[in-house]
């Protein structure tokens, strides 16, 4: 490592920001862009299992709910994109690579939805994950970055609030929209302990070791059963995985080894929705490019 | 996709004909819209603090912009959107002379203060004690 990289990682290590104009290292330059794209994608791609339900939710409200929940998921999204853009890669080349299928996003957004239940889960439970991953990085070293994750956890908190209530609805209505819910949950929780990521400790981490995340992988999954493992059970529903347990002594939560070849597999596009999300988001890319035209044009 | 000269095969919606964008609508067509920063003001009297950036291809379209991302739902009282190029950013500060006298941190009054008190026999009574500079 030469001395002015060596200079950097000093410097973001003890805390020091960076902005768009600053020297950065190439290395630190290409991690972050491909690290705030896919957070970007997954803004974008998370829009497609909620916006199924519109039509579908069961009262006015809720779809005013989901409507305005994805309304600023599509605008973390064009925020996200902007930061991307600053640091050198076109929009254009962002959405290219991801309905190409170069580019990542969240494995939890590969899955299909098949019962309101699932959409209950999803902005409470996969939210809530979310939030934990986003909280560490309102540290980000990269300052732009680090600003925009506070209006989205703020946005954010009103996403799991209101999943939150749809699951409450649920489990204190028939014991049928109960069972949905318990249902959603005995899918969606391999996704969610997927999440945060397998757990490579923080020193092995580029993103930590860059200053990108503040947070280990397995830190912030622990975050998250700390927070979620007692509200989810205080509804009376039951966790699929039987080797759950917090031990007493650590203070750590024990739990089945999630498959993390499975996890590579559904984040490189062979998740059971992967391919049909990717198709709708190529067709509607299609549909609307000539509104950027017209749009462009008479700006012009 | 961006070649205005192709018409495309109609879809619900697409007017008949792309007007033929002329050779600056061709450049803003290639460079897409132009970049606006943004800044909030959170309640009266506050500062207003650099919020994020949104591109748009002119000030109307950026007022839009910034009022879906940043005002939606009451959360500014204000927003300032200026465009990127009207910002000057200024980050260098040479201090080649050191000019101490004009800062707090230009003066040293310990040692002084430590010597009068000493003259004038009222050490016992500096507040929190005064133990020799």
């Amino acid at each position: 490592m030469d001395t002015k990289t060596a200079e950097f990682l000093e410097y973001v290590q003890a805390g020091g920001q960076v902005e768009t104009g600053d020297w950065m290292p190439d290395e630190y330059r290409s991690r972050l862009i491909k690290f705030i794209e896919m957070h970007a994608n997954s803004e974008l791609m998370g829009v497609l299992p909620e916006r199924d339900w519109i039509l579908r939710a069961p009262t006015l409200q809720r779809k005013l709910a989901l409507t305005a929940k994805i309304q600023d998921e599509v605008g973390h999204a064009q925020l996200i994109y902007r930061v991307v853009e600053d640091l050198g890669k076109p929009r254009g080349a962002c959405l290219d690579d991801l309905v190409s299928g170069k580019a990542k996003f969240h494995n939890v957004f590969h899955y299909p939805t098949h019962t309101w239940g699932d959409v209950g889960v999803i902005a409470w439970l996969v939210d809530a994950a979310a939030i934990v991953s986003q909280k560490a990085l309102l540290k980000c070293s990269y300052a732009p970055y680090a600003r925009i994750m506070k209006k989205i956890c703020w946005e954010e908190s009103f996403h799991i609030l209101h999943g939150r209530d749809v699951i409450l609805t649920l489990v204190t209505g028939t014991d049928e929209q109960f069972a949905l819910v318990q249902e959603a949950l005995d899918r969606w929780w391999e996704p969610l302990m997927h999440f945060h990521g397998n757990p490579i400790p923080a020193e092995e981490d580029p993103m930590v070791v860059w200053r990108i995340k503040s947070q280990a992988n397995e830190e912030a999954r622990q975050q998250f059963l700390e927070g979620y493992v007692p509200q989810i059970r205080e509804l009376g529903l039951e966790i699929p995985d039987r080797a759950l347990l917090k031990d007493d002594e650590t203070g750590a939560w024990l739990y089945t080894e999630p498959d993390w070849e499975k996890l590579r597999a559904v984040v490189t596009g062979h998740g059971p929705a992967s391919a049909e999300r990717l198709a709708f988001r190529r067709l509607s890319r299609e549909h609307v490019a000539w509104v950027e035209r017209v749009v462009l044009a008479e700006a012009a | 996709m961006l070649d205005a000269q192709a018409p495309e095969e109609s879809a619900a919606g697409e007017p008949s004909a792309v007007p033929e964008a002329g050779s600056a609508g061709r450049e803003a067509l290639r460079g897409q819209g132009r970049i606006f920063e943004v800044f909030r003001q959170e309640r009266k009297g506050q500062p207003f603090q650099h919020a994020g950036t949104v591109d748009a291809p002119d000030e109307r379209f950026a007022e839009i912009y910034a009022r879906e991302q940043y005002g939606r739902r009451q959360e500014s009282v204000a927003l300032w959107v200026v465009p990127r190029e009207a910002v000057t950013e200024i980050d260098e500060f040479p201090d080649e002379f050191e000019m101490k006298y004009r800062r707090v941190d230009g003066y040293s009054i310990k040692a002084r203060l430590h010597e009068a008190r000493e003259r004038a026999g009222t050490l016992d009574m500096a507040p929190g004690g005064d133990a020799a500079a």
